[in-house]
């Protein structure tokens, strides 16, 4: 028990980590993922169409290799990045096909006649977006976005097999020390466990609320 | 990257490693979705139709599951549970069980949600011409579940397919494994990547093609 209390502060450091990269992934996905996702659903086919490529791309392939591509397969071509850009860097690339997925739904889920009803009382193309379609493409966003995040943050623990030392790598060095295996995945599961579960429940509630 | 000197000969040499690793991909894949098919349906089917008290039970394991990381789970099943209980298990089992479990909780809310999809009327109709509630369940209620559900259920195989890489982390020669095992050999890591992503790619649309022309066959719109 001594032992465990003593490697809390070394799991939380981990902890923090895996929290920094999945709030990057997060952020830079919705800088990248939700403009893509507006083309998607009403750019011309010649922006489509390599949007469209590219998620289909990214999420026929697993995370693992999209990690193991951009911190091994780069460095070939001369693109070298130290570990925790690079996880950054695959993560958000898959992330942001799954956003741009999302944003796409939301927007063509709406009925066109909200969209026919706006043209009719005469709204501009920029206040049909932003007090028709964006409000209520907000509320079908949100409850798959939230689901979204916790499978960042679960799927950030994929950045320990590059050597970054977060939540999950941290567990790993610490069971190698002390040789407390069992008791120690358990506390990782709870640590897990506690950011996520709040979220998947945000989600559900959000889906009661507005689909 | 122009001065990039391809060299696929040396990578083809050691293809059948990544033939091997996608054959046990598949293999791996299909036994866990197997076996998290059945748990998926037990759950559900105990869930609906079950005791009261077996619903906040069967809501852990499924809430517990799907909120802890696939790595986390797949590292406490290869050492955790080996360090502090007297079994033996090697690499392979170890991931087909964790695999089945992970996709046991997904599937539950799958087939839970096809169950209830099922219209009143045909249960009723199939216990007015006399059938057990055995019966109702073999000959209405899956099928009908089965054909509701297909469309979440193509999804979550394509998903569950792409996580067998996560075995390479525990050393199954997966197709992952067999990538990054060629990759420290030859040092050819364009080469082994320009023939390995087009693998996965391939297999998961493959996967995809099939099952959406299963569901254009089969498939109930709701």
């Amino acid at each position: 028990m001594a032992t465990l209390i003593q490697t809390l502060p070394f799991l939380v450091d981990g902890l923090l980590t895996t929290l920094l990269v999945s709030a990057c992934v997060i952020a830079l996905s919705l800088i990248v993922g939700l403009p893509l996702g507006c083309v998607l659903a009403f750019g011309p086919l010649w922006a489509r169409a390599p949007i469209r490529l590219y998620a289909d791309f990214v999420r026929g392939v697993p995370i693992l290799v999209l990690l193991y591509f951009v911190y091994y397969g780069l460095p070939a071509i001369k693109l070298n990045l130290p570990s925790l850009l690079a996880a950054i860097v695959a993560l958000t690339a898959f992330k942001s096909a799954q956003i741009i997925e999302i944003t796409r739904g939301s927007f063509q889920s709406i009925p066109t006649g909200q969209t026919e009803a706006a043209k009719a009382i005469g709204l501009t193309l920029f206040d049909r977006f932003t007090h028709v379609l964006a409000p209520q493409a907000v509320r079908r966003f949100l409850p798959p976005f939230v689901n979204s995040v916790v499978d960042t943050v679960k799927g950030s623990s994929l950045v320990s097999l590059l050597g970054i030392v977060d939540l999950m790598l941290s567990l790993q060095q610490v069971i190698g020390r002390t040789h407390v295996a069992l008791p120690l995945y358990l506390i990782g599961a709870l640590m897990y466990f506690a950011i996520n579960f709040p979220l998947s429940a945000l989600s559900r509630r959000l889906e009661k609320r507005f689909v | 990257m122009a001065n990039y000197h391809f060299n696929f000969a040396i990578v083809w040499r050691y293809a059948g490693k990544l033939f091997d690793g996608l054959w046990l991909s598949l293999e791996l894949a299909a036994a866990s979705i197997a076996i998290g098919m059945a748990i998926g349906l037990v759950l559900a089917l105990i869930s609906l139709d079950g005791p009261k008290w077996a619903r906040p039970l069967i809501a852990a394991y499924v809430e517990f599951v799907r909120n802890v990381p696939l790595l986390l789970l797949v590292y406490l099943v290869f050492y955790g549970i080996p360090s502090a209980v007297d079994l033996q298990y090697d690499a392979v089992t170890s991931f087909v069980a964790t695999l089945s479990i992970y996709s046991g909780a997904y599937l539950v809310e799958v087939m839970r949600a096809g169950l209830e999809a099922v219209p009143r009327g045909l249960i009723e109709a199939g216990k007015a011409i006399g059938l057990t509630p055995m019966k109702v369940l073999w000959h209405v209620r899956l099928p009908t579940a089965m054909r509701i559900a297909l469309p979440s259920l193509s999804n979550t195989y394509v998903s569950l397919f792409k996580d067998t890489s996560i075995a390479s982390a525990i050393a199954v020669p997966e197709l992952a494994y067999g990538m990054r095992w060629i990759e420290t050999q030859t040092f050819r890591t364009v080469e082994v990547y320009l023939l390995a992503t087009p693998i996965y790619l391939i297999t998961s649309y493959a996967i995809l093609l099939l099952l959406r022309l299963a569901e254009r066959r089969y498939s109930i719109a709701r």
